[in-house]
């Protein structure tokens, strides 16, 4: 059939995480589109045409993915974030993995990646303006050092803008997801009391996860380069999102906060640490408009259906798995968390 | 609540009349000097609080506010959540409007002069001297333009981030439109055509001694680039009575620089009041509006070119201060 359309081969990195399965799913329903994952992860309920490679982006079999396939698109979702992780496989992982990729893209002249960082890079200040453009400064490790790795994966996908100008990479940084995925701020909201900081109520931005989904799709479109930050429809104090979420915040005076939040790390009640409490304080609100205009991103659901996403008890197939990966001590294995 | 409201102006009503025969017992003995002065003065002021009590002018009516309220929502992108993109909540500020007008016509009794000079609409900058150790002077500028201008505006004042970090302070500055001062805030805010309120000697302004009290410190030049680049006027405003309501005898530099605060002041009363001298005292507030000014030029020019235009506002302000120092009586009245 002459007149048929090339087939387009997209590879997924993290395809077994939430927001990789919400991707895949969507991808695989274009026609003429091979997806392929990689991930250490086993990705469940998979449909029969995704080819799913359970490797390690730092080993050398996950060449052989781009040597015997003609990529077209990377989508790179497989970035660590758990604060609960060993800080070296953490930055290995993130770094070593994320410049395999990139080079991989310039050997194999894939034409363009798309890599989700995370608004996260930003960092809360409080003489942040109103705004964040994507060309403000990443800040977030002057008070929170664990983000230091996702901030040089950020920057590294930048250098390509001139190292490689012929391929295409896309950075972007999405406000805090909420749904199915296992994020710090979905985390916080099903909480039965999330912690507040009394006297403190900073903008929150908020955005389901099916809509990063929409950004991620509309960033793959030939001809987009540059960084985006992708935010949903409205900014809202914090304490009204817990509101929204049907919760009573629990208020701790700020001085002894990160004392009692340390505490409450060591004992494994609070997956938050302390340096990140400076969220709870001050906003980190992203102009979402360049996304906006060029990737013609224009967020469909409403905050309250990200909250409700995010609430819903059932939530995927992998939390099953990531429970029992957890028991058998198989943690470091299965803990790719993605959160931007 | 109106009935809360109505006890606590009863209540406020007995202690305002306790006070003036108290008062007029201190007349009679007739003391000479200052103090004497002062005890007038005073006295005059309580006198005023209860005929504004007792009249319940202070209070705007009802339908009045409402008006007043659905005007500024007319001209406001607001989110389904009821806040704008700096955190503004119109809503919020409804809730607190009684204490606003309590410190405005009460407290303070601020007189205004020529406040139709603010456009009504559009773009504006609202530049004024700053005094007084804690920034009551923006508030009744703020306060004013709402209660006292019809129609009336909203004001977004540029507030020291120092002021933003703090725990309570902080959130309610920001519920009420009060952003932190960042020229890319202004920038965003004028070209949504608001009145951006900037105090242009910052920090050095307001933590000023009792002994330099109305004389202008250093004015920074950030607002005037801005105004150039923006092709925004200038509305000059002179703030007189803030300098007494605290009396500042100096400023305890190293510790404020060891805790990192703007200022620390050293307030004699706290010897008789403790921390009760930091409260502000009921001094009369008057806010002078001048002619809106129009500069126009290279917002990137010289520093000594952009001093120019900037010394114009100054002395702008520095004569409307003067006016005002010559037109009151006293303190307190």
């Amino acid at each position: 059939m002459a007149g048929r359309r090339k087939r387009t081969t997209v590879v997924i990195t993290g395809i077994a995480g939430r927001l990789g399965q919400l991707l895949a799913r969507r991808l695989h329903r274009q026609v003429d589109t091979q997806v392929i994952g990689i991930d250490r992860r086993a990705f469940h309920r998979r449909p029969k045409d995704i080819e799913h490679n359970r490797i390690d982006l730092r080993r050398k079999a996950a060449e052989d993915i781009f040597r015997t396939h003609n990529v077209d698109v990377i989508f790179h979702l497989g970035l660590m974030h758990n604060p609960r992780q060993d800080q070296g496989e953490h930055f290995s992982w993130n770094i070593i993995g994320t410049q395999r990729l990139l080079e991989f893209a310039a050997r194999y002249q894939v034409p363009k990646v798309v890599l989700i960082s995370s608004g996260d890079v930003y960092g809360p200040q409080v003489d942040n303006p109103a705004f964040l453009s994507e060309d403000a400064p990443l800040l977030a490790a002057q008070r929170f050092a664990a983000i230091r790795d996702l901030i040089a994966v950020d920057m590294m996908a930048q250098s390509y803008f001139w190292k490689m100008p012929e391929l295409e990479t896309v950075v972007l940084r999405p406000a805090h997801i909420l749904g199915g995925v296992r994020n710090a701020m979905s985390n916080y909201l099903r909480m039965p009391h999330p912690p507040t900081l009394f006297g403190y109520d900073p903008l929150m931005q908020v955005i389901h996860e099916e809509d990063v989904v929409s950004a991620i799709v509309a960033a793959a479109r030939p001809g987009l380069r540059g960084v985006f930050n992708v935010v949903g429809p409205s900014a809202l104090p914090l304490r009204q999102l817990i509101a929204a979420a049907g919760k009573t915040p629990l208020d701790l005076p700020h001085p002894i906060a990160p004392m009692i939040a340390r505490r409450a790390w060591t004992l494994r009640l609070l997956d938050i640490p302390a340096a990140e409490l400076d969220w709870l304080r001050f906003a980190a609100t992203l102009d979402g408009s360049r996304a906006r205009e060029q990737l013609g991103f224009e967020a469909v659901y409403s905050v309250r259906d990200a909250v409700a996403a995010a609430l819903r008890r059932s939530v995927f197939e992998g939390e099953a798995d990531f429970v029992r990966l957890k028991s058998n001590a198989d943690f470091a294995a299965a803990d790719v968390a993605h959160r931007p | 609540m109106d009935r809360r409201l109505d006890q606590a102006q009863e209540r406020i009503e007995r202690i305002a009349n306790a006070a003036w025969q108290q008062l007029a017992v201190a007349d009679d003995v007739r003391r000479r000097g200052l103090p004497a002065r002062i005890a007038r003065e005073v006295r005059e002021a309580a006198g005023e609080v209860r005929d504004l009590l007792q009249s319940g002018s202070w209070r705007m009516p009802e339908p009045e506010l409402r008006r007043r309220v659905d005007h500024l929502l007319a001209n406001m992108n607001l989110n389904e959540f009821g806040v704008d993109a700096f955190g503004f909540s119109p809503n919020y500020v409804a809730k607190v409007i009684p204490v606003i007008e309590a410190i405005h016509r009460l407290w303070f009794r601020a007189e205004v002069y020529d406040i139709e000079r603010v456009p009504a609409f559009g773009r504006c900058l609202l530049i004024a001297n700053h005094s007084g150790q804690l920034p009551f002077d923006g508030m009744v500028i703020g306060s004013s333009l709402l209660l006292d201008r019809d129609p009336p505006r909203m004001v977004r004042g540029m507030v020291e981030k120092f002021a933003i970090s703090l725990p309570v302070f902080g959130t309610l500055c920001m519920r009420c439109g009060q952003i932190t001062g960042l020229p890319d805030n202004c920038r965003r805010l004028l070209a949504d055509e608001e009145a951006v309120m900037v105090f242009p000697e910052g920090a050095h302004g307001i933590a000023k001694p009792f002994s330099q009290r109305y004389k202008l410190t250093r004015f920074g030049h950030g607002f005037m680039r801005l105004a150039l680049e923006t092709q925004t006027p200038i509305v000059p405003i002179a703030v007189v009575g803030a300098e007494e309501q605290i009396i500042n005898a100096g400023n305890f530099e190293l510790l404020a620089k060891l805790l990192s605060t703007p200022s620390i002041p050293l307030p004699p009363l706290a010897l008789l009041l403790g921390p009760l001298a930091m409260m502000p005292m009921p001094v009369k507030y008057r806010v002078y509006y001048g002619e809106p000014m129009q500069f126009e030029g290279d917002p990137n020019d010289d520093d000594a070119v952009i001093a120019r235009k900037v010394g114009e506002v100054r002395g702008a302000i520095e004569s409307m201060v003067a006016r005002g120092l010559r037109e009151r009586r006293g303190y307190f009245v």
